[in-house]
């Protein structure tokens, strides 16, 4: 007898059978009590049909694809580690920059699973639904890669230890926590046009590549494999949150609006957070991949300008903040270097003034601001140090009440004034670093007036150790928020030029290399 | 615009008066980023202006080389970003500085290091 064989099921058809055929209109519940946020924000949407997942991966493929993905992931991590390959990175400031990325980065991929898991719930539609839980999945894969391959870093340097207790507490940490925060209390839709859209689709080029290509320049194997790892997923998240601005703006003239102020909003808080980003390629770097300059011309001004021209088609305009943006950026990363400098007590990575060398590579990048604005700033630091009196700034920075950014910009057509942006709301003050940030208060301040400002908690009490008594004498406010921040004082803070980590890994390199 | 919720939507403002030891007070010193922000402290309201600049700035700003240089009568002062002449006897309720008060110093002829502003 013969044997009936079926036939082979097509990708059309396994998507489909896996995931729309899944799907069901519920009768004992209604729509609206199962999805109950649907409507609020004034999203229409008529045909959740109609949203087109490019990728059309099935669950089985995505596990299968994802364990092979993770087998060559974690044997490079392994090799990397049983070859001290933390001894071949250019320098250990390089290392600083992994800190950075572990307390600033790590956790808000945590919190991108947590938001892509809710909106995928809150979501009707079969198709986006799905796509949503894998990027879901990729989060939580992303965050536990990182911490494993950058806890073999832990063994050997300081500062790694106190990473997620930090992201909650430490105050230029509040910068990336609080803007993951605004996303994700915010409705499901604003939720994919913050972090689907504006986050994965415009910025990502710009916040988490200089990262890896960081690692790839300065010979850092291990990261430079998670980050490899994650690429693919990254463009799968970059068409869901194309094909959902699309899908949003093609269902209903009225959303128009309501996306075009979300993508206003979330461009400037996103742009905000770079800021770190732009000192970690130009300051903290031994060996820079490209200036913050030059990523974002070629990152933001054409891609994005690209980006737009496109969406133009659907009335979308380029974002709000998009020039002053592009005027910035011959300033942004001298400016907030400098704000690590002067807060170097208090972070739990080192710090330093950028050498002879690094300053002819600064001057050439920037030829028309580093030696008339920032070079001797620089120069002043050092001569200082060289004294013995390393700069510390002492006294606690005013902070820009939306992005919590110390407020350290300046006029967009005048880099040697700060900007000051004021607003009141039933009758108190609120202060921004910019336009952008005081339109952003303005328009939801009920949100705002919320926020967690490190520096107003420190003075409100809420940020010493349990055991702290600030009645006893000799009380030194500072030296007990850093203990309540879990850094360690003299060892994960302070100069580069000081650290035992320089030390070490001199050492360790010297007995790696030589007899 | 409000914020868009699908309850009331009613929260305390975090950083009321009552919650800190005193009201915060605001201090720039214009053209002088190394000093890279604005600084955030509680003053006592019934603090006299002229101890606040004699008592508190020095500990604030003596690190620069500019600041044993200033000739404090020819110092302007800004509030809110408005010219403000502040009476050094009175208090700084008595100035009219309240709860997130932003008050900046402007010191002519110096301009920071080598003249950038730092």
């Amino acid at each position: 007898m013969d044997m009936k064989v079926s036939k082979k099921l097509g990708l059309k058809e396994r998507y489909n059978l896996m995931t729309r055929d899944l799907a069901w209109t519920p009768t004992y519940q209604s729509v609206k009590d199962a999805f109950p946020y649907m409507e609020y924000e004034g999203i229409k949407i008529h045909d959740w049909e109609k949203f087109e997942d490019p990728f059309r991966m099935t669950m089985d493929s995505y596990w299968k694809y994802q364990a092979e993905k993770e087998r060559k992931l974690y044997a490079i991590i392994d090799a990397f580690a049983q070859n001290n390959g933390h001894l071949g990175v250019t320098d250990a400031r390089y290392i600083n920059t992994l800190k950075l990325f572990l307390t600033g980065i790590t956790p808000n991929e945590y919190m991108a699973h947590r938001g892509f898991a809710h909106v995928g719930r809150q979501f009707p539609g079969a198709g986006p639904r799905v796509a949503c839980l894998m990027q879901s999945l990729d989060e939580i894969r992303h965050a536990q890669t990182q911490i494993h391959s950058l806890s073999n870093y832990n063994k050997h340097y300081n500062g790694f230890q106190n990473w997620h207790h930090q992201h909650d507490r430490v105050w230029f940490l509040s910068v990336p926590k609080s803007f993951f925060d605004d996303a994700l209390t915010a409705g499901p839709f604003e939720f994919m046009i913050a972090i689907g859209f504006a986050f994965e689709y415009v910025l990502t080029n710009l916040l988490f590549v200089p990262f890896i290509s960081g690692a790839a320049y300065n010979g850092d194997m291990g990261a430079m494999a998670f980050g490899f790892s994650a690429q693919s997923d990254e463009s799968r998240h970059m068409t869901l949150g194309l094909e959902i601005i699309k899908f949003i703006l093609e269902q209903d003239p009225d959303n128009l609006p309501i996306v075009q102020a979300w993508l206003d909003k979330w461009f400037w808080r996103g742009y905000r957070v770079l800021t770190l980003v732009a000192m970690m390629m130009d300051y903290m770097l031994p060996k820079r991949v490209m200036s913050w300059k030059e990523a974002w011309e070629i990152y933001a001004e054409q891609n994005g300008g690209a980006l737009f021209n496109d969406l133009a088609r659907y009335g979308i305009k380029v974002p709000k903040g998009w020039s002053q943006a592009c005027k910035d950026k011959d300033h942004l990363s001298h400016q907030a270097w400098n704000v690590f400098y002067n807060y170097g007590a208090a972070a739990p990575f080192h710090t330093w003034a950028p050498g002879e060398k690094d300053m002819e590579w600064l001057s050439a990048k920037y030829p028309d601001t580093f030696d008339k604005y920032y070079r001797p700033l620089w120069t002043h630091y050092a001569k200082e140090q060289a004294e013995g009196r390393r700069f510390y700034n002492g006294t606690l920075p005013m902070l820009c009440q939306v992005c919590q950014v110390p407020m350290f910009f300046t006029e967009p057509d005048d880099p040697t004034k700060i900007a000051y942006r004021e607003s009141e709301y039933r009758g108190m003050k609120y202060h921004c670093c910019s336009d952008g940030c005081k339109h952003i208060f303005d328009n939801e301040p009920e949100k705002y007036v919320q926020s967690w400002l490190p520096v107003h908690q420190i003075y409100q009490g809420n940020c010493f150790p349990e055991d702290a008594d600030p009645s006893r004498p000799g009380f030194n406010p500072l030296a007990e928020v850093v203990r309540w921040y879990g850094i360690g004082w003299g060892r994960d803070n302070l100069d580069y030029a000081d650290s035992e980590d320089k030390k070490n890994f001199e050492t360790w390199r010297a007995q790696a290399t030589g007899n | 615009m409000a914020v868009k919720s699908i309850a009331p939507y009613e929260f305390a403002s975090k950083d009321t008066a009552d919650k800190f030891p005193a009201p915060l007070l605001y201090i720039g010193w214009e053209d002088h980023k190394m000093f890279c922000s604005p600084f955030c402290a509680p003053m006592p309201p019934s603090m006299k202006f002229g101890e606040l600049v004699r008592g508190a700035l020095p500990g604030m700003y003596g690190a620069h080389p500019d600041f044993a240089r200033i000739d404090w009568d020819r110092a302007e002062w800004f509030v809110s970003g408005r010219p403000f002449t502040p009476d050094m006897d009175k208090t700084l309720a008595e100035n009219g500085l309240g709860h997130k008060s932003v008050i900046r110093l402007r010191t002519p002829g110096l301009t920071g290091l080598d003249g950038t502003c730092f």
